[in-house]
């Protein structure tokens, strides 16, 4: 769907993706806590483009935290400068500096005390925004991260899982519209499944926002994924490669990148690829409380042995095989929990893996905001993969 | 016993209320102090150290040595009563205040940091809010125990039940020494377990319905 509206002052990038947000620039910026000798961050001087993702990744305690909390100041920098757009916010309140700037963290830092809405309203109502106002931006939001506004608004955080939490703690961080987020290793607490399917409305909710995002992780496979760009950081937050995940995986600055890339360098580029890279295949839908029969026969004549099933708002439910819709009358509404999805944004690993923890020969994708896309097969998938590797291989 | 209780029932439900009141205005006060005090001091370690200190030792005075003490200063009156109970009411009060505030996740305290709360406002609206059951069940406690202490300041005249029990206990072996005191110590236990209640209740009103157990 490409009918949501641009904000104001929103700019298009040369690659033609939207760019809402403001680049960020560090100069100098240097870390040294009290009692150790080798300051945790050593003059940094990086330029995060504006409207892209930029990854921070690197081992433990190389100072990746550090650095992006100097960002919004939750560290103040020892010296050095930061800039955001044109403004040097080394000087600013510190307060009104973080209610411009969304801050995630890992398990979303929700208040359990407040409803899901009463945490996703707090910076608008910090910024003094009028009551409808933010109870519209509210289901704005929460309908943007993929959550029903009627059912989660007045829910308590206990009461998600912890990938929905998550999705909730993205929310929040977005509310007042920030130019730029900031994220610490958001996906570091929900199980491999969830966190692939966070990976993708990720991917999918930058698209629509293009905000300057910089984002911590420990996991190399996640940077490729999420990044537009990726910051390969040594001890004391040293800058040992800053480029797109192509380059950093083609050509390794140093050995040092070349180990943390890992050995399978090469069949990681062929899962960088993406689902939308791949042509999907078309299948028949059918809608909840439709007629079965007409259905089925739709279907036949298309020559497809099953059916996709949408739901009122047009998101996949299940896929049932003829067979199986045959036996009903009208096109039950039963979800499928297990029903295997990607995005189109999800890389080619992250399909096969889906496929394979479902037991399925294929997954359902879904565009933007959950309406169907197609359905990626295994040959296909394969098919890619062997393209790849030859065009790899030379 | 019962026509004992029953002569002078006007006096004691004039006590009782005289007592109540004694109570409930110190565990206030104490409460405010002793969070004021958490307050200040939960985000030292060695300040905390201190508070707890002082909470574990002042648990230790006597009541008694305490009014004693008082009565120095202040003679015999309402004065060193108060102080002495809202001295006991807020020790409990800032134990559990401080491993309250002490306690909340810090990663929750980052988040509101993060997203642009100033100090005061995550402490009100954060901190104190999620260690509101354990600072409640300080209250409780203080409450209780503060109830017993009470009676005794009825030592320097202050108000309260605690004028049964001192006059039974002065007239031992005289007539209704025993019903007296008896009486006193009834009426103190009765008010004990309705504040009680009344503080359960107020939990239950006071408490965030996401962090309920
Ligand atoms: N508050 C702190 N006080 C002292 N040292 C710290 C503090 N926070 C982090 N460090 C140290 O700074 C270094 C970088 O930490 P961090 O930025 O958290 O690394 P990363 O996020 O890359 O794992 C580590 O050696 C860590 O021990
Ligand atoms: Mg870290």
């Amino acid at each position: 769907m490409s009918d949501t509206k641009a904000p104001a002052g929103a700019t298009v990038a040369s690659s033609g993706r939207r760019a809402s947000g403001l680049p960020i620039r560090l100069e100098g910026v240097t870390k040294r806590y009290p009692g150790q000798d080798k300051p945790a961050v050593d003059a940094v001087t990086l330029e995060l483009p504006a409207g892209r993702t930029t990854m921070f990744v690197g081992p433990s305690g190389c100072g990746k935290t550090t650095l992006l909390k100097m960002i919004n100041r939750l560290i103040e920098p020892t010296s050095g400068k930061i800039f955001l757009g044109d403004e040097d916010v080394t000087g600013q309140d510190p307060d009104q500096l973080r209610r411009r700037i969304g801050y995630v963290i890992q398990a979303g830092g929700l208040f359990p005390h407040m409803t899901v809405g009463a945490n996703v309203a707090l910076v608008p109502k910090m910024l003094g925004w009028e009551k409808k106002k933010v109870a519209g931006r509210v289901d704005e939001l929460l309908d943007l991260v993929g959550l029903d506004p009627t059912v989660y608004r007045d829910r308590y955080p206990r009461e998600l899982s912890g990938g929905q939490q998550q999705r909730v703690g993205v929310a929040r961080g977005l509310a007042a519209d920030p130019p730029v987020l900031l994220m610490d290793e958001p996906f570091g607490a929900v199980d491999p499944i969830t966190r692939q399917r966070l990976q993708d409305e990720m991917l999918r909710i930058q698209d629509e926002l293009g905000k300057t995002i910089v984002c911590v992780t420990h996991d190399f496979d996640e940077a490729v994924k999420l990044g537009d760009k990726i910051v390969v950081f040594d001890v004391g937050a040293r800058v040992v490669q800053h480029g797109t995940p192509e380059e950093v995986l083609s050509d390794p600055a140093e050995q040092y990148v070349a180990d943390f890339v890992g050995a399978g360098a090469t069949l990681k580029q062929l899962t960088l690829a993406r689902v939308e890279d791949v042509e999907l295949r078309q299948v028949t839908t059918a809608t909840v409380g439709g007629d079965s029969a007409a259905a089925v026969a739709v279907a036949r004549a298309a020559g497809d042995d099953f059916v996709v099933v949408l739901d009122q708002r047009g998101r996949p439910v299940s896929w049932p095989t003829l067979a199986e819709l045959g036996r009903t009358t009208s096109v039950p509404g039963t979800v499928d929990a297990r029903l295997p999805v990607v995005g189109l944004r999800s890389t080619l690993n992250d399909a096969l893996d889906t496929m394979l923890a479902a037991s399925q020969a294929g997954v359902v994708v879904m565009g933007n905001r959950d309406s169907l896309a197609g359905v990626l097969t295994i040959e296909s998938v394969m098919a890619a993969i062997r393209q790849a590797r030859a065009a790899v291989a030379g | 016993m019962w026509d004992y209780v029953l002569d002078r029932r006007g006096q004691i439900a004039q006590q009782a209320l005289q007592h109540l009141s004694l109570v409930v205005q110190c565990v206030l006060l104490g409460t405010v102090i002793a969070l004021l005090v958490a307050m200040a001091v939960y985000r030292s370690p060695r300040a905390t150290a201190l508070a707890n200190g002082v909470s574990a030792v002042g648990l230790t005075i006597p009541a008694f040595a305490l009014l004693g003490i008082l009565l120095a200063p202040f003679g015999f009156g309402i004065t060193p009563a108060v102080i002495a109970v809202t001295f006991y009411a807020a020790l409990p009060v800032l134990r559990n205040a401080v491993v309250g505030l002490a306690g909340v996740d810090p990663s929750l305290v980052e988040s509101a940091r993060g997203m642009g709360m100033s100090r005061l406002a995550t402490l009100l609206r954060v901190e104190v809010p999620l260690a509101w059951p354990v600072i409640l069940a300080g209250v409780r406690t203080s409450t209780q125990m503060v109830m017993g202490i009470a009676a005794i300041a009825a030592y320097v005249l202050g108000p309260g039940l605690g004028g049964f029990i001192f006059t039974g206990l002065s007239r031992l072996g005289g007539a209704n020494a025993v019903n007296s005191a008896l009486t006193g110590t009834m009426a103190v236990v009765l008010l004990a377990l309705v504040l009680d209640l009344l503080l359960v209740l107020a939990g239950r009103l006071t408490t965030p319905r996401g962090i309920r157990v």
